[in-house]
């Protein structure tokens, strides 16, 4: 059984190339594993990862606190605490070369500049004491060296381009004066500033109101296609993926249990936990009966459970799932023509996809 | 919407904090109930520096509450002949004549271990009046709020103004007789403030709390909502802030004798031997030194355990 | 009891001036013997009338003076009815929370009223007060903070019957208590063990537990689910649901998600800036909304169903919701609204059945506060 990537296709290494005749994805990240040492023992938190995004696609990574989403993250922007974070084990490819055996000056110069990240707290990621234009002038005085004035400038340009109203007059106006959903524009303003390749946006609207939700997501996802960057959207909410992902990978304890094309997911899961997610939750458009809920909780991750690690809360569960973990594979029709992009890491797919 | 405002290393902790119920046949005696101050114990005593201090401390209590138990010699009474003999004879540890003598012939071991009763009992009397003292004034404070937190803050702000010496120092100066309760009210009159502050602090972040909230929604009473809910959630700091000032006291009382208007001859402390050791620097020096380390090893004792309960009890570890 | 208006205008509320501070003895005998009183199933149980929290902002160190107010709830006006579910709905800021506040009284009303079985609470005190304590409770909505983390689970289940100690005699409490943690799922041996060995979903169960013990009526959910994980919110939904069945219990359940809303309520409140835009019926309210901010809200639902979702027409509303502390004259809304005209920043829209829909027997025939109330179906693809 081969590990496969989300494009479905079978993973080869990627000829790691300089300039811009690079095609690979512009990251992959390959059997990442990491592990927290605390003091009641170790904790896996990511446990063989694989996933891949290319230029201009959305990838949604979905997940339930503790699932290793974030954690995920922060490994590939580098700023998992180490200690006591270890990585164990896996490769991250960007463009090609594996950032985990960089230098540290190496990774610093990819971070901010290539690779951005959007946080949930927009709050506590600003400098409360610093005006919001000076934040957003200081990547281009730092980077590229303009002067006060012309860093200004780039900064009030950037707040029209997410659409902030009268940039040219709040830009030197503090955090703290504007609102939750202008903080988090001010975000995105910053990781766009230098135009990375790729944009990690972990719960970007989790802290905001439906109404300004929605204006958020679509900011993002203009912007994206605008520069044709790559976003990896790292989010709890299964509508907020529906609206703006490509493709989806859903992870649970630490491991991708599905992945799928966005429409294919919510038409026809093919891991039971997945499937669980998504008649779990009450629908607008109708009044429901009673609500169909996973039983028992997410995993303890000091004792992850054996075999697959969902089978405690699995309706579908055998003697085979205590046993044995189930590795990503390849989905297909009845019939068996592989479904593209599609894996999913269940020893019953099958039943659960077509039954 | 899970974990609004944590980061992925928080949620990480919380994945692993709760038992895992999805589980629940083979290991449901395996959890037994821990309490927050159980968890806290459990840490400590994997502290080092906990066990280190703790050994000090017990020794400590140990010669103030008995200190015949450690030697026969007299602090008051000595023999002339005996006048500023000072060698460490390590082949006689213990015995009277060890650490030498001083200017009139006393035993400096005898003097060492019969002045740590007066600073156990200054370091501890103190912190205990001025816990009492100031948790009550914090809680009220802090809980009730308007005119009284308000008067009572300014009240301690003044307090905060007066340098703590300075001001041990005039209260010191209006008493003719100073004995060791007379420096305990002096130290405690100026020291409350400072664990009104931090009780006000606690209490007014408590009383936030949902669970307090909860409370009065139960239709719970003042005295219930003090002392069963805020109270246990607000001491952690508290403990922590006075078992570090416990040292400060101490030593604030060596200072205060050393510069004369804390305890005196005959009373024996070790404030008061560091004083007559200034003196006779040049002469015998071990005078100086030895109630010099026995102050700073208990400053530092009371400290270290202070920090250790710091780190035991922060809530962010858990 | 005075004749409740059934008006939702700030302006037209007369203060209530009957002193009912200084009540004596059998006056609160009386009090008490009415919330003790049943009600019937339909009928209303708790009758919330022109309801206002200003929050004073005050400067100055010692002697503080008030420079202006935070209107968090500003004239509000609701029924809840014996055994249904009224669902609150509103963005952060519309004062949803403090409406759960001053039903429980533990914020004291600038004005209006709330009549539990004609009792107005916001005027009760001492032993009225306590009874009426008994009879509505609260599930508050972070379960890490709403457990005392140095009480054990019995000391937190049992604590209601520390304090109206009349519920469960003293040799009883303990199997109270493990019938109580049963109920609501969890096993009873774990009465020793303390919150934080707990998870999210288990404290919240705590919690409800809690609020259930001393059998109430009524119970307050201040968005109960919003911080547990997906997968266990599903859990806790249908376990209060069961609960409300078994005990026939009244739920205000307030909450942002307009889906769990929506599943759980049999009518639902619309909140905005302080005041009620809309409430009807769960079908009124998301088949048929006629306010456009209700509007708004339920086209911005992010819906897992990417297909469904690309036959609806968004309405994305422009702007943030304005500061409580200084709302817009006229109707709150305008400032984001599309339908906005003059006469929306002048006269404040009344919450009622709107003029053209009036006497019809149509769904789009309830309360709206809009001077423009137009049927439209946002949520169903076209």
């Amino acid at each position: 059984m081969s590990i496969i990537d989300n494009t479905g296709k079978t993973a080869t290494v990627p000829a790691p190339r300089d300039g811009d005749d690079y095609n690979g994805p512009l990251l992959e990240v390959r059997d990442l594993h990491v592990e927290f040492h605390t003091r009641d023992g170790v904790a896996k938190a990511v446990n063989g990862v694989n996933y891949s995004v290319n230029a201009g696609e959305t990838l949604a990574v979905l997940g339930e606190s503790g699932s290793g989403k974030s954690v995920t993250a922060q490994a590939i922007m580098g700023i998992l605490d180490m200690p006591p974070g270890k990585i164990p084990q896996g490769e991250i490819f960007f463009r090609g070369e594996d950032m985990l055996k960089m230098s540290y000056e190496e990774r610093r110069k990819i971070r901010g500049r290539k690779i951005a990240m959007i946080f949930q707290d927009a709050l506590s990621s600003l400098n409360p004491v610093l005006t919001v234009g000076y934040q957003l002038g200081e990547m281009y005085r730092v980077h590229h060296g303009l002067s006060k004035k012309e860093a200004k400038a780039k900064a009030i340009e950037l707040m029209d381009k997410v659409k902030i109203p009268a940039a040219a007059a709040r830009v030197n106006d503090y955090p703290h004066q504007f609102s939750g959903g202008m903080r988090q524009r001010i975000m995105i303003a910053m990781a766009l500033a230098l135009e990375p390749d790729l944009i990690i946006a972990d719960e970007p609207t989790t802290a905001l109101d439906v109404t300004v939700q929605a204006q958020v997501m679509d900011l993002l996802a203009e912007l994206q296609r605008e520069y044709n960057m790559g976003l990896i959207l790292i989010t709890h909410d299964l509508g907020v993926v529906a609206d703006v992902a490509d493709k989806i990978a859903v992870m649970y304890a630490g491991r991708i249990v599905e992945t799928a094309p966005v429409h294919e997911l919510y038409k026809r899961p093919a891991h039971p936990y997945t499937r669980g997610l998504l008649d779990s939750i009450p629908r607008l458009d109708q009044k429901g009966q009673e609500l169909y809920a996973i039983k028992g909780l997410p995993p303890n991750l000091l004792r992850v459970p054996t075999g697959c690690a969902f089978n405690p809360r699995c309706p579908k569960a055998e003697d085979i799932c205590r046993t044995e973990i189930p590795a990503l594979a390849p989905v297909a029709e009845q019939d068996g023509t592989e479904l593209p992009g599609r894996g999913s890491a269940c020893h019953f797919w099958k039943e659960t996809i077509h039954g | 919407m899970p974990d609004v405002t944590k980061t992925a290393a928080e949620a990480v902790e919380d994945a692993i904090a709760p038992p895992s119920a999805a589980e629940p046949a083979p290991q449901p005696k395996a959890e037994k109930a821990r309490s927050l101050w159980g968890d806290a114990w459990v840490d400590l005593r994997r502290n080092p520096y906990f066990l280190v201090s703790s050994v000090l401390i017990f020794f400590l209590l140990l010669i103030a509450a008995f200190p015949s138990l450690f030697t026969s010699a007299s602090p008051t009474v000595g023999d002339l002949v005996n006048h500023y003999l000072g060698k460490p004879e390590l082949g006689k540890i213990g015995s009277e004549g060890w650490l030498g003598y001083d200017g009139q012939g006393r035993s400096v071991y005898a003097r060492l271990i019969h002045g740590t009763r007066a600073s156990v009992i200054v370091g501890i009397c103190v912190t205990l009046i001025v816990t009492i003292i100031g948790g009550i004034m914090g809680m009220i404070a802090g809980y009730f709020g308007g005119i009284i937190d308000a008067v009572l803050s300014r009240v301690t702000d003044i307090f905060f103004g007066i340098p703590f010496l300075l001001g041990a120092m005039v209260v010191l100066q209006s008493f003719t007789e100073r004995t060791i309760w007379v420096v305990v009210f002096a130290l405690a009159f100026l020291g409350w403030t400072q664990i009104t502050r931090v009780m006000r602090g606690a209490v007014i972040t408590v009383k936030q709390a949902d669970y307090v909230q909860a409370a009065k929604a139960l239709g719970a009473g003042t005295g219930r909502i003090l002392f069963r809910h805020i109270l246990p959630n607000a001491m952690a700091p508290v403990i922590v802030v006075a078992t570090i000032a416990l040292g400060g006291y101490i030593s604030a009382e060596a200072t205060l004798s050393y510069l004369g208007l804390g305890l005196s001859s005959p009373i024996v402390s070790w404030g008061v031997d560091i004083s007559t050791g200034v003196t006779q620097i040049r002469t015998a020096q071990h005078i100086l030194l030895y109630p010099s380390i026995m102050l700073s090893i208990t400053v530092l004792a009371f400290i270290m355990l202070g920090e250790a309960v710091r780190n035991a009890l922060d809530p962010k570890l858990r | 009891m005075a004749e409740l208006s059934k008006n939702g205008e700030a302006a037209d509320a007369t203060p209530n001036v009957t002193e009912v501070e200084t009540v004596d003895a059998a006056t609160e005998a009386e009090a008490v013997a009415a919330i003790e009183a049943p009600v019937g199933r339909g009928e209303p149980i708790l009758q919330v009338r022109n309801l206002v929290k200003h929050f004073p902002l005050t400067q100055g160190i010692l002697f503080k003076k008030q420079v202006g107010a935070v209107k968090a709830v500003d004239g509000v006006s609701f029924d809840l009815y014996q055994g249904e579910t009224l669902g609150i709905v509103g963005e952060s800021g519309c004062g949803k929370s403090t409406v759960a506040k001053l039903l429980m009284t533990l914020e004291r009303a600038t004005a209006g009223e709330v009549f539990y079985k004609g009792q107005d609470i916001t005027k009760l005190s001492g032993r009225a007060l306590k009874a009426v304590r008994r009879n509505i409770q609260m599930v508050f909505q972070d379960p890490y903070t709403s457990l005392n983390p140095r009480m054990t689970v019995g000391d937190i289940i049992g604590e209601p019957f520390d304090i109206h100690p009349e519920v469960a005699p003293k040799g009883d409490r303990r199997r109270k208590v493990q019938e109580l943690l049963d109920v609501v799922g969890l096993n009873p041996e774990y009465i020793n063990r303390y919150p934080h060995q707990f998870s999210g979903g288990q404290r919240q169960r705590i919690g409800i537990a809690r609020g259930l013990a001393l059998n109430p009526e009524i119970i307050i959910c201040d968005e109960p689910v919003s911080a547990l994980d997906v997968s266990v919110q599903a859990q806790v939904i249908n376990l209060m649901e069961k609960l409300q069945d078994e005990f026939n219990l009244s739920y205000v359940f307030i909450a942002h998600d307009l889906s769990i809303v929506r599943h759980i309520s049999d009518r639902v409140g619309v909140m905005y800036l302080g005041k009620m835009a809309e409430i009807g019926t769960d079908t009124q309210i998301y088949d048929h909304p006629t306010h456009p901010y209700t509007q708004a809200l339920l086209s911005a639902v992010p819906v897992p169903d990417p297909e469904a979702r690309e036959g609806r027409e968004r309405i994305i509303l422009t702007g943030d919701v304005p500061s409580p502390a200084n709302p817009p004259s006229g109707c709150r809304f305008r400032t984001r609204c599309w339908k906005a005209e003059e006469k929306c920043s002048t006269e404040v829209p009344l919450l009622a059945i709107p003029e053209r829909f009036q006497g019809q027997d149509t769904p789009a025939a309830h309360e709206s506060a809009c001077h423009f109330a137009e049927e439209k179906d946002v949520i169903h693809a076209a």
